[in-house]
């Protein structure tokens, strides 16, 4: 069975006040097959490591982007880390072939309620959705796109108990991926990749 | 003079074997001092009659001892302790003196002669207690605070009983003194308050106090200040001493206690910024003097009355310390001391103390208790003291592991607390580190040589401490063992080099974050282990670069990018010089190499800036290049 090594690239520009973010990316610093990267740590003044973050790249098989979404979209930082690792000659382009075959996924806290990430609901678009620029750079970039894990009303997930579970979905997200337990096309339709892994844990077999 | 050399080399001979070894043992230092005592007095007798004076001289340590505590303790911090000093300490005193009063009385003795055995054995042992709570890191713990709380309040206590002794006078003893059979020795006691009457004597005692208080508040700055202008060691250690002598004498002369008088003076100085220097002079005379005084302990067992009256002793000796230990065990219930803390409050304070000789010369003088009592007395006090060592052990062997888990995650705390800074420097650039620290909330300690520079950042409300940070001592008391970080920002390249090595050296765990000079400067911090050099004028000097090139018209973001190129650049090729410097710094090679590679790297530099300007993507220069032109066919 082919054991995968996983990159998390987290952004969050004011980890001291994370109530659902840090406590996953604590989980994961934890575990030895995933590089768990605090990129406003690492970057504090935006000054990325272009080589070092290719390296990184390329010592690994999944790719997380771990972040609270912030306008529909990731922080800047994370935006900064896209326009300056991905490079022409080694994301894309010519000869630019380094990411193919990797898989990438989108971990997110979203503030608003499910039901408004519906066409009916205030932000009428779902979060699969609006994160089609990722979903297209993971496309040209040659990797397979899952479906973003996420955590909606995620200001109140603290003390209505959802985190809690969110978290032991996390871990299992975290081992799946580890597993290569998670087939890109099987998912391909679902809006979140929560579904699977809400049923997998009831059901315990593969997925 | 010969006797005196002798004596002082017995003494200290016997400290210097003894202490190392009980500590060793892991005994402590306290046991160590009173083996020393013991072997030097009753078992071989090389010492003999000179100890008792000795110990009223070894006394002072004690009161030394109260002055740096005090030093510790600022207003606000004991006013947040009455609760703790009146109610725990007072009810330990009364308890303690009325439950031992019962026994003696119980035992046949006078009202008058039971109630001052009370008195005399209720109070603890200052300079034992607090000595081993900071050799075993006690102090902080909840049952060391308390603890503390109870000692301070018997020392506070030992006023009202000197003055009430010698109500208790027996008329028997008062006829026998006269006599002419008064055996014991009795000096006069110089006093300024003898014979006055007593609305006099609380006025003169009210004056000194607040006297000192204020003369503490508004004439120790410039006597300090005036002292520091000489720049001499010596005259500030004097200076010290001078302070502690000098309260001393004034509360005896008035007959208030001497540790009290300096206690309080202490705690007047702990906002002081030469607090620190006063704490690193006064430490080695009080740790001797403390010393002295445990030997002199040791040295005063008498043997004859010991084997005669053995048993009595023994029994004695464990009544006061289970009573006292069953006081304080009741009142830490009541006062909800728990799990090993409750131990710890019981155990250390079982023992009668220091105070408690003072007492009990005291009480013989004026005829209170008769001698052949207070002999017996005296050996009691002795031998508890002795067997606090032993107490300690007990704790820390037998209780402190049934209660691990509790103590544990209590250590899981203390890490979790932020740390503490010390800045070494308060000049334009110390102050601006403090400044960025100070303003969220992190606790710092500056310290300058400087006297009047002290002076200029405390009128603008920068709590910054005189003193020498390149002296050990002085950052042993500004707390550099339990510090995080220490930052440099003196004035002095050499200076700042040893201290690096020093605190290094000393204690690997402090980070060390240091400004250097010139390049040279920060390879030599490097060589002696800092771990973060700054360069000082570096960064404010590409700001000013960065600006010119603005003014050029370069556009501000590029400017940024250019800078960030520059940094990055110089930084790949330190490691290089870094080497080449070390090769030069051992005679090798001079000069040339290093200037060679010095050019090569402006080079880089250079070239790092340049390849920009050439109209195509470039893979050594990063960072917001677009794609070639003409990419867009690579996807047909």
């Amino acid at each position: 069975m082919k054991k995968n090594k996983i990159l998390l690239l987290f952004a969050h520009p004011s980890k001291h006040r994370s109530e659902v973010n840090a406590p996953m990316f604590d989980y994961a610093q934890t575990l030895e097959y995933v590089t768990a990267v605090d990129l406003y740590a690492q970057y504090p003044t935006y000054q990325i490591n272009i080589d070092k973050e290719q390296q990184r790249l390329n010592s690994h098989d999944v790719v997380i982007f771990q972040f609270p979404f912030y306008w529909y979209s990731t922080p800047s930082i994370l935006k900064e880390w896209q326009d300056l690792v991905l490079e022409y000659g080694y994301a894309y382009g010519h000869e630019g072939n380094a990411l193919n075959g990797k898989l990438f996924i989108c971990a997110i806290s979203a503030g608003g309620k499910e039901e408004a990430y519906r066409t009916k609901g205030y932000n009428h678009f779902s979060v699969r959705e609006l994160l089609q620029p990722l979903e297209q750079t993971a496309d040209i970039t040659g990797m397979l796109y899952l479906p973003p894990f996420a955590l909606f009303s995620s200001r109140s997930a603290l003390s209505d108990g959802s985190l809690a579970q969110h978290i032991q979905r996390w871990k299992l997200l975290l081992e799946n991926l580890h597993h290569d337990k998670i087939d890109a096309n099987s998912v391909s339709s679902l809006i979140t990749i929560n579904e699977l892994l809400d049923l997998s844990s009831s059901g315990e077999s593969q997925i | 003079m010969t006797i005196y050399f002798i004596q002082a080399f017995v003494y200290l001979l016997a400290a210097v074997i003894a202490v190392p070894l009980a500590k060793k043992f892991g005994l402590g230092s306290v046991l160590g001092y009173l083996i020393a005592g013991v072997v030097i007095g009753p078992v071989t007798g090389i010492v003999g009659q000179e100890a008792v004076t000795i110990q009223h001289f070894a006394e002072f340590g004690v009161v030394m001892m109260l002055f740096l505590v005090g030093l510790e303790l600022q207003p606000q911090m004991l006013w947040q302790m009455r609760n703790r000093l009146i109610g725990l300490g007072g009810l330990q005193v009364i308890v303690t003196a009325l439950l031992i009063s019962t026994i003696a009385y119980f035992f046949e003795q006078p009202l008058s002669v039971a109630l001052a055995i009370g008195l005399v054995l209720s109070l603890s042992s200052t300079a034992i207690v607090l000595q081993t709570f900071s050799e075993k890191g006690l102090t902080k713990t909840e049952g060391g605070k308390n603890a503390f709380s109870v000692l301070l309040m018997q020392d506070i206590a030992v006023i009202p009983m000197l003055a009430f002794i010698p109500i208790l006078a027996m008329p028997e003893l008062i006829a026998l003194a006269e006599n002419g059979k008064q055996a014991v020795e009795s000096h006069e006691q110089l006093s300024l308050v003898a014979g006055l009457p007593t609305w006099a004597v609380a006025l003169a005692i009210l004056a000194s106090i607040s006297g000192l208080i204020v003369l503490g508040h508004y004439l120790s700055r410039p006597l300090f200040h005036y002292v520091a202008q000489s720049g001499l060691r010596e005259i500030f250690v004097a200076t010290a001493l001078l302070i502690v002598i000098g309260i001393a004498a004034l509360m005896s002369l008035v007959g208030l206690s001497p540790a009290l008088g300096t206690f309080l003076a202490g705690v007047v100085l702990a906002n002081s910024e030469f607090r620190h220097e006063l704490e690193s002079n006064i430490e080695p005379f009080k740790g001797l003097l403390l010393g002295l005084f445990f030997i002199t302990v040791g040295a005063g067992i008498d043997f004859e009355i010991l084997s005669s009256q053995l048993s009595l002793v023994i029994i004695l000796t464990l009544t006061v310390i289970i009573v006292k230990a069953s006081v304080l065990w009741a009142l830490a219930v009541t006062f909800k001391i728990n799990n090993s803390d409750r131990w710890l409050f019981a155990l250390s304070l079982a023992q009668a103390g220091e105070f408690g000789f003072v007492l009990l010369s005291f009480t013989v003088q004026n005829h209170v208790i008769p001698n052949n009592v207070a002999q017996i007395l005296q050996l009691v006090v002795a031998l508890s003291m002795f067997l606090t060592p032993a107490l300690f052990i007990f704790f820390e062997k037998v209780i402190m592991p049934r209660y691990q888990t509790p103590l544990s995650s209590k250590a899981f705390d203390i890490i979790d607390e932020q740390g503490k800074v010390i800045i070494a420097g308060g000049g334009r650039f110390g102050q601006v580190v403090n400044r960025l620290l100070v303003a969220n909330g992190i606790k710092t300690v500056v310290m300058d040589l400087d006297a009047s520079q002290v002076e200029n950042l405390r009128t603008i409300k920068i709590k910054t401490f005189f003193g020498d940070a390149t002296r050990p001592e002085l950052l042993h008391t500004a707390g550099i063992e339990d510090a995080k970080s220490l930052v440099i920002a003196i004035d002095d390249r050499e200076s700042t080099k040893a201290l690096v090595h020093y605190v290094k050296h000393t204690y690997p765990h402090v980070n060390v974050i240091t400004r250097a000079f010139d390049r040279g400067h920060n390879y030599e911090l490097k060589n002696a282990g800092a771990d973060t050099i700054v360069n000082e004028t570096y960064h404010s000097a590409l700001e000013v670069g960065a600006n010119a090139m603005t003014s050029l018209g370069y556009h501000p973001f590029l400017v940024e990018q250019k800078k960030h190129a520059f940094i990055k650049t110089e930084q790949q090729a330190s490691q290089r010089l870094y080497e080449q410097w070390k090769l030069r710094s051992e005679g090798e090679q001079y000069d040339h190499d290093y200037r060679k590679l010095f050019m090569q790297i402006e080079e880089a530099i250079k070239d790092a800036m340049q390849s920009d300007r050439i109209d195509k993507h470039s893979l050594d220069e990063r960072g917001w290049t677009p794609p070639p032109k003409g990419y867009e066919n690579d996807f047909d």
